[in-house]
């Protein structure tokens, strides 16, 4: 996202960077909806949809994170403990099955992860908005 | 009937049988099939099939997975298929053939692809209840579905040729004390001689089966439900409770002689070397055919039979001249594995006449080679029994006909085998197709990294299917794409990183991939094998710090995962033995939190329903109340289950249910490559279900029987005897040494009985090592427990009193009181389930 939109975003305050796993995830409510919050191993902190398209339950916070490279780019995503389909936390993408789902914009301030109140899409999928 | 000009030409195929679908195959390939309009017709209700590996079938391979038809094969090729459908009758001035439904199909071009039907000897009795044959799926089905009924212990083959030695098979894995009962002095007389016959008796007589040779089968008996006894001439009667036939194959050839084709001397229908039988619009493939006055009851004969068929039937399609394809009379060289023994013949040795025989015989290492040449060096024939590693190179001498300066070093090559020597690329892997090892590895090179692609390439493993093993560990050793590493991460296996962790003393996954994967990264895969490994090695608390974050979710929040995000919960029930109190606890729980509640195969009971926050809530009534993990969450022991032993049953030989206690208490919570499930039974009556069972214990009048390799599940298996009549102190240490020895070497997710499978040596190697400790690891494996059991704690218990580790059992981090909306249920038979989509609506929490 630019500079210009992360500005206008609203965020909540959902808890410390220090109740995060590096590598793991945790839910948070956010505007009644379930959100995936990551801390992954570079530091940097990523908020996708709790929700696994795949099988209708709100699971992705409690998935693997891990790395792969999808042509020739690297590519970090979360597996989903239930039937392992991997999403791209970059684009939402599922790496295994024709689905997308949202990202989150997330950002530590602080010391403390905010997520924005609303979903930034930025899949290339069939539910993204161009 | 006859076609109208310009129409398609009317193919039909009677018989989908392993050469009928070939010939479908070939014309697919030569791209006839839209010129042709093709139905295929058949009386099994199933489409083609691998017979040869019938046995297979018995060792869990499913009628789907025997299948040799592609998925949307005919559909794609517009072929019509009428199976279950026998036909009744040809008539060749019409030109049609009439089924037994109904049905009249016109041809232009008719195929018979009838194979052929089972000879059963005109004994008495051989119609009788319990008496099989072996050949078709539907046939296994009737030979299973008689072995499951509890009077049926003893089964015996009549026939010890290697249709036979299969059924054999068979049997054994059906659990049946087998017998096989040949009229000939000795086994498999058609192709081996008689020191190959001798070698190949040892082996099998080793596995228990029970070979009569020199038996003329007289009568069976039978007591109205199933046969009692078979009766010889001049022998004493064989009492068994199931009897197979598999006394040889007759050419299927009756609709051919209704409609008075020409039939050869011994039956079959007599073909050209084009395969066309005495009407040129008719043609015959396979076991029913007779080509040049022999008959072929091999399946690779039938698919060059099959190929020249249908290159003739492309060009009458197309409107081509004439091929010169003609059937040049396959030879009958076999290579297969009987009952896990390497048989191989090139040629046939009792043809053989004039020829100088090179034999090497070595009763102890249970291989016997032989190999005929003529005066001028020329491979005639070759016998091959414990170890076909020669017949690639022989198979190919005997086909060029080239002279060999010193036979004997065919053979010497096989026996004297250097290891470290480069293997040769002319060995032969499958002999249905004809391809060597320089193909197959040529194939792996230019990426083809998976048996199915393999497969399609090659050819290789699509007949028989006995070669897959070898392809698969030519996929493992000779893939450059790191297959036989665990990810894409690391290169090496499983068994590598762990001895590389034992050994380093390596404490953090950060460490392990930083030396040995590709850094930075870890995926699902390796981080829970690593943790599991780390777990294994160390026996600490398994979600602290950087471990924690390397578990799969089950292990991540010690509970089950469901389908619908919540839990199930298992407390630990050793042994299957329960106070009422404990039963009251466990009531009480479900009923105050509302989980389903289920009775599960490992004799304990199973709580649905719970969501995150409520683990700790739930587990601090249970840990209360004296109740421990279970464990049910991880690639870990699971339960040992128990019959109650002399306490109770009249039958009872040892006190099975402390057994039982004694070993899940010892084992509980060891962190291994799979999960790992035992039983003990009280006696041979075997309630416990042991021999279904990684590690399965029976008791004897002297003490204990231990099985390993059991499973159940989807490919079920029966576990192998490691060890006879131990007495406690040494069951424990064996089971010790098997379970150390397992978590050490075998693959990620890999249960005992393939471990096993996948050793050189098998379960040999396995009690070389556990009972007769010829790697001198012994003690080592046995400390490495005894540091596992001094270790164990309950992981629930030493969750609940930390509020740091707590802090993970909420479903909002920021919103902790929050249930999942997500999570709905609706009551069916007075518990809860998950609700489906539609029930959504007006459901309620």
């Amino acid at each position: 996202m630019t500079l210009l939109e992360a500005d206008r975003a609203t965020w909540l305050a959902v808890c410390a960077a220090d109740d995060l796993i590096t590598g793991r995830g945790v839910a948070a409510l956010v505007a009644g909806r379930a959100v995936a919050v990551f801390l992954l191993d570079d530091g940097e902190v990523c908020a996708v949809d709790n929700v696994d398209p795949c099988s209708g339950a709100s699971v992705l916070s409690r998935g693997i994170v891990g790395a792969t490279v999808v042509d020739g780019s690297p590519v970090r995503y979360v597996a989903s403990p239930l039937r392992k389909q991997r999403f791209d936390l970059e684009t939402g993408r599922c790496l295994d099955a024709d689905e997308v789902i949202d990202l989150w914009p997330a950002r530590v301030v602080d010391g403390v992860v905010e997520v924005s109140l609303e979903p930034s899409r930025r899949g290339n999928g069939p539910e993204t908005i161009p | 009937m006859h076609r109208t000009p310009g129409s398609p030409l009317r193919l039909v195929v009677i018989g989908n049988g392993m050469v009928g679908h070939r010939l479908l195959t070939s014309l697919a390939e030569a791209g006839a099939t839209r010129s042709l309009q093709i139905t295929v017709v058949a009386a099994e209700p199933r489409p083609a099939y691998d017979r040869v590996a019938l046995s297979s079938w018995f060792g869990g391979r499913s009628a789907e997975e025997l299948s040799l038809v592609e998925h949307g094969f005919f559909a794609d090729h517009g072929i019509e298929v009428l199976l279950g459908d026998p036909v009744l009758t040809i008539d060749r001035v019409d030109q049609t053939v009439a089924t037994t439904s109904g049905r009249t199909l016109p041809y232009d071009e008719l195929v018979l692809a009838t194979g052929s039907r089972p000879f059963i000897p005109p004994v008495a009795g051989h119609d009788g209840p319990g008496c099989f044959a072996y050949r078709t799926i539907g046939d296994l089905e009737a030979i299973a579905a008689a072995a499951a009924r509890p009077t049926v212990t003893r089964g015996v083959v009549v026939g010890g040729g290697l249709l036979g030695l299969e059924a054999a098979n068979a049997l054994l894995q059906l659990g049946l004390e087998t017998h096989v009962v040949e009229f000939a002095p000795r086994l498999m007389p058609v192709q081996l001689d008689e020191g190959g016959s001798a070698a190949l008796l040892r082996h099998i007589e080793q596995l228990g089966v029970r070979v009569h040779t020199s038996c003329a089968t007289e009568a069976i008996e039978s007591d109205g439900s199933q046969p009692t006894r078979l009766c010889f001439d001049g022998r004493d009667p064989l009492e068994i409770d199931l009897v197979v036939f598999s006394a040889g194959i007759r050419p299927e050839d009756a609709l051919a002689r209704a409609a008075g084709l020409d039939i050869g001397e011994r039956g079959g229908v007599v073909v050209d070397a084009r395969m066309r039988t005495s009407d040129p619009a008719i043609s015959a493939v396979g076991e029913c055919a007779v080509v040049g006055g022999r008959h072929f009851g091999l399946v690779a004969p039938g698919y060059q039979m099959a190929d020249v068929a249908a290159v003739h039937l492309a060009a009458t399609a197309f409107g081509a001249p004439v091929p010169r394809d003609r059937f040049v009379g396959g030879d009958l060289s076999t290579k297969l594995k009987l009952l896990g023994v390497e048989v191989a013949n090139v040629g046939s040795v009792h043809d053989a006449e004039g020829c100088t025989s090179l034999v090497w015989d070595d009763p102890v290492g249970g291989t016997y080679q032989r190999l005929d040449v003529d005066d001028d060096g020329r491979v005639r024939a070759a016998v091959l029994v414990g170890d076909a590693s020669a017949f690639g190179p022989i198979l190919d001498r005997f086909r060029t006909g080239d002279a060999v300066a010193t036979p004997g070093d065919l053979l010497k090559r096989a026996a004297l085998a250097d290891p470290s020597a480069p293997p040769d690329p002319s060995v032969g892997i499958c002999s249905c197709e004809n391809v060597n090892r320089g193909a197959v590895c040529g194939a792996i090179a230019d990426g083809c990294d998976t048996l199915p692609s393999l497969k399609k390439t090659t050819r290789a493993g699509t007949g028989c299917g006995g070669c897959v093993p070898l392809l698969e560990e030519l996929l493992r050793t000779e893939s450059t794409g790191g297959r036989r590493g665990l990810c894409e991460h690391f290169e090496l296996s499983r068994a590598e990183l762990y001895d590389l962790i034992r050994v380093r003393r390596h404490t953090s996954f950060a460490q392990v991939i930083d030396r040995y994967g590709t850094a930075p990264g870890g995926c699902e895969v390796c981080k829970p094998t690593v943790a599991s490994i780390l777990a294994s090695l160390d026996n600490g608390y398994i979600l602290d710090g950087e471990q924690g974050a390397l578990q799969d979710s089950n292990d991540h929040f010690l509970a089950n995962i469901q389908k619908d995000g919540t839990y199930s919960v298992v407390p630990r029930v050793p042994g299957g033995e329960i106070t009422p109190e404990g039963l009251i606890t466990i009531g009480e729980v479900a009923r105050d939190f509302d989980l389903y509640t289920k009775i599960t195969g490992g004799q304990r009971i199973d709580l649905f329903g719970a969501r995150v926050e409520q683990l700790p809530l739930i587990w601090r009534r249970l840990v209360d109340a004296g109740f421990e993990s279970g464990h049910a969450y991880g690639k870990s022991l699971r339960t040992v289950k128990s019959c109650v032993g002399t306490n109770w049953c009249r039958y009872g030989v040892q006190d099975s249910t402390a057994m039982a206690i004694l070993l899940e208490e010892r084992y509980r919570g060891l962190r291994s490559p799979h999960k790992i499930k035992m039983a003990v039974s009280g006696c041979a009556r075997e309630c416990a279900e042991a021999q279904s069972k990684d590690v399965g214990v029976i008791a004897t009048e002297k003490g204990w029987n231990l099985w390993v390799g059991g499973n159940g599940g989807m490919r079920p298996r029966h576990a192998e005897l490691l060890a006879e009549d131990l007495d406690d102190a040494s069951l424990i240490s064996a089971i010790d040494r098997f379970l150390e020895y397992y978590v050490r070497c075998a693959d990620r997710l890999q249960r005992t009985a393939s471990w096993i499978d996948g050793l050189d040596g098998g379960i040999g190697h396995v009690r070389d090592v556990v009972i007769g400790d010829c790697l001198g690891l012994g003690a080592e494996l046995e400390a490495a427990m005894a540091a596992h059991v001094d270790a164990y704690e309950c992981e629930w218990a030493a969750t609940l009193d930390r509020p740091d580790r707590l802090a993970r059992f909420v479903t909002f981090v920021n919103a902790p009181d929050e249930p999942d909306p997500t999570v709905v249920f609706v009551r069916e038979r007075r518990q809860i389930r998950p609700a489906r989509p539609d029930e959504l609506v007006g459901a309620t929490r």
